[in-house]
């Protein structure tokens, strides 16, 4: 089994005046498990129901491997797909549910046995031949639909939130389960989530849809450490976002100023203006939680009161409230040397100027 | 495997019920509708049927009277077949209806729905009257055929068998469409979907998905059709004439013109009892296929 290339060309759909889905161009890798992230309404389903052939798009092609399938009928396109409440059918046992395919493409009957077989080994879930969907808990049936959905070894798999279902615990542990199946068999994957845990943990790309539109795409260490927008940088991992003014800048740096006394610097490289911002514009900042340090008290360009602590285990979130009235979640290891203020205590903050991340204010 | 806990499976047909009331409570809520069922209709037809045999002394003359005159039994085998037409002609007409229903989005389903219940809602007497104006001599249908020049002279459209089954199918058409729909409705999108992406083409995923998934909804509604279609009276009354008398028509002379009622009682055990035999035999031959689920 060998993942196929797919190719979103500027893709559109509207319903109505919605623009579900808004010109979106992303290329897929063979054998790349890449995800469509994005809040709910936001066009994941539209897109993949395009992909798989119920949806005709407005505009655009979509191409797997060197073949146009824009137009091809869903049952020709040859893609797998797991849906979101598994849709096994109810009056079929779990061998007649993963033989439907292999019935479908007129295999022999010895064939289709075997295959079966294979595929549920593959989920793990040899001796369930003959039971019926509703005699399985909701993790058995989300692996059927799995099993059924590889068992013609398509070079495609669509998954449209497949764990969305699952309680947490379940969910973790299909999480790796697909990621291993996806790895083994080289299939390319196409998945939708609106959990970025989820995408972050399992995705080679992730893609951020909003509003039918393509947000970013990009590596998870890349959406995590480099967001583009500030929506990015909200809905990926922990962020604190501060309103700030450009003092003036030289080669390397800007200085912003926050509230009326703070300042904080940050590299010019990491502004994600197209234009840098102006001396005087309004702009806004983003730091993830781990990066800022506290330390103790004296005349430090930031300084806030700890208004809480929260302990995590592994690590402690401190929320202190600078001067000028905002919070900031400040995140660090638990270990015996760091230093760990106590609820109250008035603090200096450090945040190295390469770990700030500067947005347009109009945006958002 | 981490999974704990079953889902409960589901048994064809009879949901093993755990009331949650108890038999008392159970019992006090149905004893007015068994009060109801006993005087109206328990009473009623038990004394019919009892004439049938002990009216005036214990006798089967009633019943050898049904099998030595031809004339019964033909009126019972043509019951028997125009019943047996209306259902799969309601059938065949009923079911593309209430896919419609249950497929289309939004107010166009709502349209549909309204064409099917607004008969519903209007007395059988005025919808059969509908039908005799329409099938008339000087009716719509033969004016039309006249002027247009297909026929010359009137045709005998009216107190024909295809008369009765026309009317009937019309009639009895709700009760064909709705218990089908309800289960198309309940049948979740994805399925069908699931069956294209799988491979399967339109035709395919009806036949193997849809189709045996709705088994259900309509086992009800050709039993309810067939049913409500034996026993039909007044349709076949006004439309029929006396050359297509079915069983009902012949019960109603026998109470109502003649004042026989042991014979009347007779006629209607035979046709309460071979109902009854055919529903059996029906639910039999049904539960044996497959996908019959209540889902
Ligand atoms: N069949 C449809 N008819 C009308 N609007 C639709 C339809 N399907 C989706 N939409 C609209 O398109 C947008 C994107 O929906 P969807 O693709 O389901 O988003 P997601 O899967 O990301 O939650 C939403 O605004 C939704 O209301
Ligand atoms: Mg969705």
């Amino acid at each position: 089994m060998h993942g196929a290339s797919v190719s979103l060309r500027e893709l559109g759909k509207r319903y109505g005046c919605v623009r579900a889905v808004d010109r979106v161009a992303i290329d897929i890798r063979p054998g790349e498990f890449l995800s469509l992230l994005g809040p709910s309404g936001s066009g994941k389903t539209t897109l993949l129901m395009m992909v798989a052939g119920f949806e005709l798009p407005d505009s655009g092609a979509i191409w797997v491997g060197d073949r146009d399938i824009t137009l091809v009928a869903p049952n020709r396109r040859d893609i797998g797909m797991v849906f979101q409440r598994y849709a096994l059918f109810p009056h079929m046992t779990v061998a007649e549910n993963i033989a439907f395919p292999l019935r479908m493409r007129r295999f022999s009957k010895k064939k289709t046995m075997q295959a079966v077989a294979d595929a549920l080994a593959l989920v793990q879930l040899g001796g369930f031949e003959a039971r019926l969907p509703a005699q399985l808990s909701g993790g058995q049936q989300q692996r059927v639909a799995v099993a059924r959905a590889l068992v013609f070894e398509p070079p495609v798999l669509l998954m449209d939130e497949p764990l969305g279902a699952l309680d947490k615990k379940l969910r973790e542990q299909m999480q790796i389960e697909i990621k291993r199946l996806q790895q083994s068999l080289g299939i390319t994957v196409l998945y939708v989530t609106h959990d970025q845990e989820e995408a972050l943990t399992m995705s080679d790309r992730i893609a951020v849809m909003r509003d039918g539109r393509l947000e970013q795409i990009g590596s998870p260490a890349e959406l995590y450490d480099a967001p583009a927008t500030s929506f990015v940088a909200d809905f990926i991992g922990k962020m604190n976002f501060l309103e700030g003014e450009c003092l003036g800048q030289d080669a390397r740096c800007f200085e912003i100023t926050i509230g009326r006394s703070s300042t904080i610097v940050v590299d010019r490289h990491l502004a994600s203006h197209e234009a840098l911002p102006q001396r005087g514009e309004r702009v806004r900042l983003a730091v993830r939680p781990e990066r800022i340090e506290l330390t103790p008290h004296k005349n430090q360009k930031l300084s806030g009161i700890v208004e809480s602590v929260i302990f995590v285990g592994s690590s402690r979130t401190f929320l202190v409230r600078l001067a000028g009235g905002e919070l900031l979640h400040v995140q660090s290891q638990t270990t015996r040397e760091s230093y760990s203020p106590s609820q109250g205590e008035r603090v200096g903050l450090s945040i190295p100027s390469d770990c700030v991340h500067v947005f347009p204010q109009a945006e958002c | 495997m981490p999974e704990s806990s079953l889902a409960q499976p589901r048994i064809h047909g009879s949901p093993s019920s755990a009331g949650r009331y108890g038999t008392m409570t159970s019992l006090v809520l149905v004893s007015p509708l068994i009060l109801l069922l006993g005087i109206a209709f328990a009473y009623p037809v038990g004394r019919l049927l009892w004439n049938s045999v002990f009216a005036p002394e214990p006798t089967l003359a009633h019943y050898t009277r049904i099998v030595a005159e031809p004339l019964y039994l033909v009126v019972l085998w043509r019951t028997f077949q125009i019943a047996f037409i209306v259902t799969v002609l309601a059938f065949l007409f009923g079911y593309p209806v209430a896919y419609a229903m249950a497929r289309i989005p939004g107010r166009r389903a709502m349209l549909i729905a309204a064409c099917v219940l607004v008969p519903l809602w209007t007395s059988i007497l005025v919808r059969t009257y509908a039908w005799i104006v329409l099938l008339q001599r000087n009716g719509i249908v033969n004016t039309v055929l006249q002027e247009t020049g297909l026929t010359e002279t009137p045709l005998q459209l009216l107190y024909t068998q295809g008369a009765v089954i026309l009317a009937m199918t019309h009639v009895l058409l709700p009760f064909m469409v709705l218990p089908i729909y309800s289960t198309l409705r309940n049948i979740p999108d994805d399925l069908a979907k699931a069956a294209r992406n799988l491979g399967a083409g339109a035709p395919q995923a009806f036949i193997r998905i849809t189709l045996p998934l709705s088994l259900p909804g309509a086992a009800a509604g050709t039993l309810i059709t067939f049913i409500l279609a034996l026993g039909f009276y007044i349709t076949p009354a006004l439309v029929g004439g006396p050359r297509t008398l079915m069983m009902s028509t012949l019960i109603a002379q026998q109470t109502t013109e003649l004042l026989d009622w042991p014979f009347a009682g007779a006629l209607s055990a035979v046709l309460l009892t071979s109902t009854l035999l055919l529903a059996a035999l029906y639910r039999r031959a049904l539960s044996f296929s497959k996908g019959f689920s209540n889902g």
